[in-house]
């Protein structure tokens, strides 16, 4: 019996030394979940979970597949993997109707990290629905040994609303004809590897990455800011390539990325194609824990010849005792920092600063909590530059996490600190919503 | 009283089916160049779905059709397992749609009405609403409710209710167009006419299926070349 994993998780390294008989039991559930909060969508999944149970085997197994769909089912289902060399990758062996069950059996012949997905008409409905997973096949002996192993799996959603529109979205099949989607997001869900549910490593740690592109339509750049991969097998295939910074992933492909993280921080996993991370959903993150590493990297040395009035940074807070501030501090490092800056300093001609803006100070709360929710597109003037650029909508944060981080933005960039409250979030949440 | 009772309610169910056609029915999946628009006689169509109440005067009347007599050549193990016996509904409603039939049990319903089922071209002529695309596709994407609503809802053009939204439908020829062996031949060939999404969708279904399979979203409804009399 095969032991099968939900991302992020892997199932552990195969010490086997002889290809065996394997059985892999999949279960179809169609399942309503959310896409971001408030944001509600039919999803077709191979194990309850968006991207599929992952499957471990090896070289020369016997792997035996059976695909239950459940009797709550509307639709019959399948599955193609591509670990199979033969018509269809078991699609036709395994088409079920709801309430049955399907085996087959096939030889897992050659070494690789595959993508299996649903080939029920129509396919590209069932692969946007969350029809998908990875099934790796290791060669005799396997990879080396590593500190972490982890699954990621990037996919597109394609919704009857716009982006963040809340409520049950329905599939959009003009979207995806367009292949205009509305989301694009790793492991089924906005924000599926950030803040708790960040992926985690010490410092000096090596992780490799299990990674496929779901599509249907995209190809997948994928990047983590902040690191290099040590190597890529590109394509899921068996030769590495060293020393890569963004390795491209086809739809309906895969890649297996090594690193080695030495700095601590949080390192945000992205599609390098931008508008993707910022403003459909596509970003993760890997938070490093242990020593500075001035040797590596230093920290913000206060450099900045031409930063107009923003030179001096805000004087570190203190945040002990009390919970707002320390989760607001918290967001601010995951969600923030990476462009604002820890400093609150921004980047000069890039991301406005906060400390000691003038703009933050004219700015009521509710204006504030306006940019947090919905994001800010287009030309904003700070301290007398004009900063033109994009800022994520964060509304996915509850109403607490939002209070938080801006009582803590006011109390450590602000002359006069204001506590941002719930309910004043939650009312702006609402007005909004009538807007939109 | 209580059986009469239901007795009487499937009896008016079936008070009159609708006058369907003639028309022209252009399959998503022409078996041949000659097939892409195939002419459709008039024909007369159940106008709501079979419902329990309907199929237990049915097993009544032809015991040999209750689900412990049943052959297991026609029929498969969960053949009518929502009712609470083989002649009683137990806690479900008399009025909704009967599910859990195969196919063979299907037509020995419609024969036993002096019907048959319907044919692909004549269920799909009586469906046709490429107006409501959207709303049978997200119907299409929601799991089965735990109670199925009672048959019912409006009519369409045809006076005919209920052919979207409620249950799949057996039809006669239901293994016809191989889109199950074909999957991406046929997924290229329909994708060209976005329009057809749907009824794709119902050629993958009823590829899934085997004539003695049940399925909790599967029901069905009869077909008449004449127009049958009170």
């Amino acid at each position: 019996m095969a032991e099968l994993t939900s991302a992020p998780e892997v199932p552990a390294k195969l010490f086997r030394r002889h290809p065996a008989h394997v059985i892999v039991n999949l279960t179809v559930n169609e399942v309503e979940k959310e896409i971001s909060p408030g944001v509600r969508y039919t999803f077709w999944t191979f194990g309850g979970q968006v991207p599929g149970k992952f499957i471990r085997v090896r070289q020369g197994d016997v792997v035996e597949v059976h695909l239950k769909n459940d009797p709550a089912n509307k639709l019959p289902h399948n599955i193609d993997l591509h670990a199979i060399t033969g018509p269809g990758g078991g699609a036709a062996s395994t088409f079920t109707a709801p309430g049955h069950e399907s085996s087959f059996t096939f030889r897992a012949t050659q070494p690789g990290l595959y993508v299996y997905h649903c080939a029920t008409a129509p396919v590209p409905m069932h692969v946007a629905n969350g029809m998908y997973g990875l099934i790796l096949v290791e060669p005799p002996g396997g990879f080396p040994p590593v500190s972490h192993e982890y699954y990621v799996m990037q996919g597109e959603l394609y919704t009857s609303g716009a982006y963040h529109a809340p409520g049950l979205q329905t599939f959009d099949m003009q979207k995806g004809i367009d292949e205009r989607p509305t989301y694009v997001v790793f492991d089924g869900a906005e924000g599926s590897l950030v803040g708790d549910k960040a992926l985690t490593a010490k410092t000096g740690d090596t992780i490799r990455i299990f990674f496929g592109n779901a599509g249907p339509n995209l190809d997948a750049n994928f990047h983590i800011i902040g690191a290099i991969f040590d190597r890529v097998y590109p394509e899921g295939g068996s030769l590495a390539q060293e020393h890569v910074q963004t390795t491209l992933v086809p739809a309906g492909g895969a890649a297996i990325v090594e690193l080695t993280v030495d700095v601590p921080g949080t390192y945000s996993l992205v599609d390098h194609a931008l508008f993707r991370a910022f403003n459909k959903g596509a970003v993760g993150q890997l938070r490093v824990d242990g020593p500075s590493r001035a040797d590596l990297m230093s920290g913000k040395k206060l450099d900045i010849a031409y930063a107009g009035g923003a030179s001096e940074p805000a004087p570190a807070i203190e945040t002990d005792g009390d919970p707002v501030l320390q989760a607001g501090e918290s967001t601010f490092a995951h969600l923030c920092a990476n462009c604002h800056q820890p400093t609150g300093l921004g980047i000069p001609g890039q991301f406005p600063p906060l400390a000691h803006s003038d703009y933050l100070a004219a700015s009521s709360d509710d204006k504030i909590i306006g940019h947090v929710l919905h994001g800010l597109q287009g030309p904003v003037t700070v301290l007398g530059t004009t900063y033109n650029g994009a800022m994520p909508a964060l509304g996915y944060l509850s109403d607490a996490d939002i209070a938080a981080v801006l009582t803590y933005v006011r109390a450590s960039f602000t002359a006069k600190p204001s506590r941002v409250t719930p309910e004043q979030v939650a009312k702006i949440r609402t007005e909004s919503e009538g807007v939109l | 009283m209580k059986a009469l009772a239901i007795l009487a309610i499937a009896a008016s169910a079936h008070a009159g089916p609708a006058r369907v056609g003639p028309g022209v029915y252009h399959p998503a999946f022409p078996a041949s160049p000659a097939e892409r628009a195939i002419d459709v006689p008039a024909f007369w169509l159940d106008r709501e779905p079979v419902t329990n109440a309907d199929y237990l005067a049915f097993v009544r009347a032809v015991p040999e059709w209750r689900r412990d007599r049943a052959k297991p050549l026609f029929v498969d193990a969960d053949y009518l397992s929502p009712w609470a016996s083989a002649d009683a509904l137990g806690g479900l409603s008399p009025r909704a749609p009967v599910v859990r039939v195969s196919w063979f049990a299907a037509r020995a319903y419609c024969a036993w009405r002096g019907g048959r089922l319907p044919r692909e071209a004549e269920w799909e002529l009586a469906a046709d609403a490429p107006e409501l695309q959207a709303q049978i596709l997200a119907w299409y994407a929601r799991p089965t409710p735990p109670v199925l609503p009672d048959v019912g809802g409006a009519p369409n053009k045809w006076g005919v209710r209920d052919l979207h939204g409620l249950v799949w439908e057996w039809i006669d020829d239901f293994s016809a167009t191989l889109v199950g062996d074909s999957v991406c031949g046929a997924e290229a060939n329909a994708a060209r006419d976005p329009s057809a999404y749907a009824a794709f969708m119902r050629f993958a279904f009823r590829g899934s299926l085997e004539a003695r399979d049940s399925v909790a979203s599967l029901g069905f409804r009869c077909a008449y070349d004449q127009e049958p009399s009170r």
